[in-house]
């Protein structure tokens, strides 16, 4: 084999000296050890607070009605569709990372993509749960969402971008489970074979699906994963542009707008790898991971999160300017009112949040620096929650006509209800890390040096 | 090891890099032998070019699941719009069809996904608790990090011992009988 020449020098996605040995044992070490950090018991038992505050929300939600939130008319849209924009948009940079990148052959995203779609899964549970608790009676909501035959002979209607939205967060929440299951059915078959208790033998082997890594298996499991990987793809970039159409197919000023789909999925990546930063940096922290997140993966991070977030910047900036050009006089009224309005802080803070702050990025002492790196998600994790804020609430409160124009502000109920997903969040994913490998075993396998064929480029 | 007169299943090799397992699986199909198999704890394209697999069902499938479910899609909407429960909103056709066009991308996506992975599954004979393999006690580092191939007894030209002697010459760092 000729040695290919090395045109500039990278470094590596693991750090040196690492086997196909180590890398198991270091993984799986985190489930199978039986020890778990203090901080992993702070962390979960903080989650399950939260959880219980959440059932206690969503309790007196369903006895007493939405009227308990702060919504009204003509805000009749409220932390609910905030939340849900905002959980589902964090969703997205985990089916980035795990599909889109791996058709672009990037192979660092191997020791981030099983989190970042454990992510994305509890992400989107979180954010379906808001549309369905917004009904009211959730219970009568399976004959308004799905078209089943009900005794009363009526169907949803399929026009509606409320429908195409129901379609597009169940098809994405199936198809993201089904893509991490795939994927962790070899790791599992690993735990099966090192695990020591009988019980968890079985309930690994169970999972496993009797997996013993045969050829013929691996050649049809790289055909379908490939094939999940290009589904998905489009499957992510229209489940926001679908969730944009939700704003867009009204006419209501600032929601009325043609740059909402791309302008939504940017923001959706954008919010997503900030997420996976927040989770990524302590995380590679407390289980001594940095050998295989290393800094190179961060800062790769560092700069998707710094490019959405200037296509988030253009989304603001032609806001702004349509609002002028288009000499509409709603239009226009609705882009002043959001940067001078009663809301005014909640813009300014967010064009803080989301334009400003970012660009610390450019500088690659911020981008490899964890704690710099960790802050600055942390703020953009915040403005991707303002800017769903500013949208809805912004928009709706002071349309077409001043004679009904109100105000919104969320009740102890929304802010707990919010608070609770958050804890949901923290619980499952906590979970997540105590019962599954966190970083794909067998793709990092193929990252070891051991692994590279003569003649090949490795695999 | 042992050499017994009860049935075999076949022979397993194991081997410590990639490498050398594929060196042997295309030394071993070049000999004649069709009943391989190779197990490793991560994908080898060359490990299932060696062994002279490639199905390439799936994409059929999937093709198919996917035409199904956007066919299934947009046939759903067509019927409650227009058949089952058509409601006139401004005089526009019962069959609009660019407002159908989410739902019916979302349903071609989710029936090829679903197609993709319950395909791969039935196809790899999945799920399967137990496999003769899993009676050679080292095969449990096939997940971990060592390289197996597999010559089944049913092979035509399967010998225990000539086919023994074989694999011992393929620089397999040991061979074991598996135990149907």
């Amino acid at each position: 084999m000729d040695p290919k020449p090395a045109t500039y020098p990278t470094p590596p996605l693991i750090e040196p000296g690492h086997t196909f040995g180590s890398i198991t044992d270091k993984i799986s070490a985190v489930v199978l050890s039986g020890r778990q950090p203090i901080s992993w018991f702070v962390v979960l038992s903080i989650g399950l607070m939260l959880v219980g505050m959440l059932g206690m929300a969503i309790t007196w939600l369903l006895i007493k009605g939405t009227g308990i939130w702060g919504i009204n008319i003509p805000i009749g849209w409220g932390f609910a569709i905030v939340n849900f924009v905002w959980w589902i948009g964090i969703g997205h940079a985990g089916t980035l990372i795990s599909a889109i990148l791996l058709l672009l052959k990037q192979g660092w995203r191997t020791s981030i993509n099983r989190f970042a779609e454990a992510m994305t899964i509890f992400a989107v549970m979180c954010a379906g749960l808001f549309p369905l608790i917004h009904t009211g009676r959730p219970w009568l909501a399976a004959y308004w969402l799905f078209p089943y035959p009900n005794s009363m002979s009526i169907w949803p209607q399929f026009r509606s971008p409320l429908i195409w939205d129901v379609f597009a967060v169940s098809t994405y929440f199936t198809v993201s489970l089904l893509f991490w299951y795939v994927g962790l059915i070899p790791d599992l078959a690993t735990l099966r074979d090192k695990a020591k208790h009988r019980g968890l033998k079985v309930a690994y082997g169970m999972l496993s699906l009797g997996w013993r890594g045969s050829a013929r298996h691996w050649q049809r499991y790289e055909h379908i994963y490939l094939l999940l990987a290009g589904l998905s793809t489009p499957l992510v970039l229209s489940v926001h542009t679908v969730v944009s159409f939700d704003f867009a197919i009204g006419i209501v000023p600032g929601w009325h707008a043609t740059i909402f789909p791309p302008y939504f999925v940017a923001g959706a990546i954008y919010a997503g790898f900030a997420m996976v930063l927040t989770l990524a940096i302590p995380l590679r922290r407390i289980y001594g991971l940095e050998d295989f997140i290393t800094m190179r993966h961060l800062e790769n991070m560092a700069k998707v999160t710094l490019l959405t977030g200037l296509i988030v910047a253009y989304g603001y900036i032609s806001e702004a300017f349509f609002g002028w050009y288009s000499a509409n006089k709603y239009e226009g009224f609705m882009i002043l009112n959001r940067m001078t309005g009663p809301y005014w802080p909640y813009y300014w803070t967010l064009v803080f949040c989301n334009i400003i702050t970012p660009q610390w990025l450019w500088i690659k002492r911020v981008r490899t620096s964890p704690l710099g790196l960790f802050m600055v998600a942390m703020v953009v994790n915040v403005g991707m929650w303002l800017e769903r804020f500013v949208i809805v609430i912004t928009s709706l409160h002071r349309d077409f006509l001043p004679s009904s124009w109100g105000m919104y502000y969320p009740t102890m109920w929304d802010w707990m209800t919010f608070v609770g997903t958050l804890g949901l969040f923290i619980t499952l994913f906590f979970l997540f890390i105590r019962a599954l490998p966190m970083i794909s075993i067998f793709e990092m396998r193929t990252m070891a040096p051991e692994a590279r064929m003569p003649g090949g480029e490795g695999h | 090891m042992s050499v017994t007169t009860s049935p075999v299943y076949g022979l397993l090799a194991e081997f410590d890099t990639p490498a050398a397992l594929v060196a042997a699986a295309r030394r071993t199909h070049a000999e004649g032998y069709r009943k391989l198999d190779t197990f490793s704890p991560f994908p080898i394209e060359e490990a299932w070019e060696a062994i002279g697999h490639h199905d390439r069902r799936m994409s059929f499938i999937v093709l198919m699941g996917g035409i199904i479910g956007g066919l299934g899609g947009y046939g759903l909407e067509y019927w409650v719009h227009a058949m089952a429960y058509p409601i006139n909103v401004a005089g526009k056709p019962l069959n609009s069809w660019p407002q159908f066009i989410p739902v019916t991308f979302e349903m071609t996506i989710l029936i090829a996904a679903l197609s993709a992975v319950i395909g791969m599954i039935v196809l790899n004979g999945l799920p399967m608790p137990y496999h003769p393999v899993f009676n050679v006690p080292r095969f449990e580092h096939a997940s971990r990090d060592k390289f197996f191939l597999l010559v089944e007894s049913t092979d035509p030209k399967f010998d225990r011992q000539r086919t023994l002697e074989f694999l011992k010459r393929l620089d397999a760092s040991e061979v074991n009988e598996v135990e149907p």
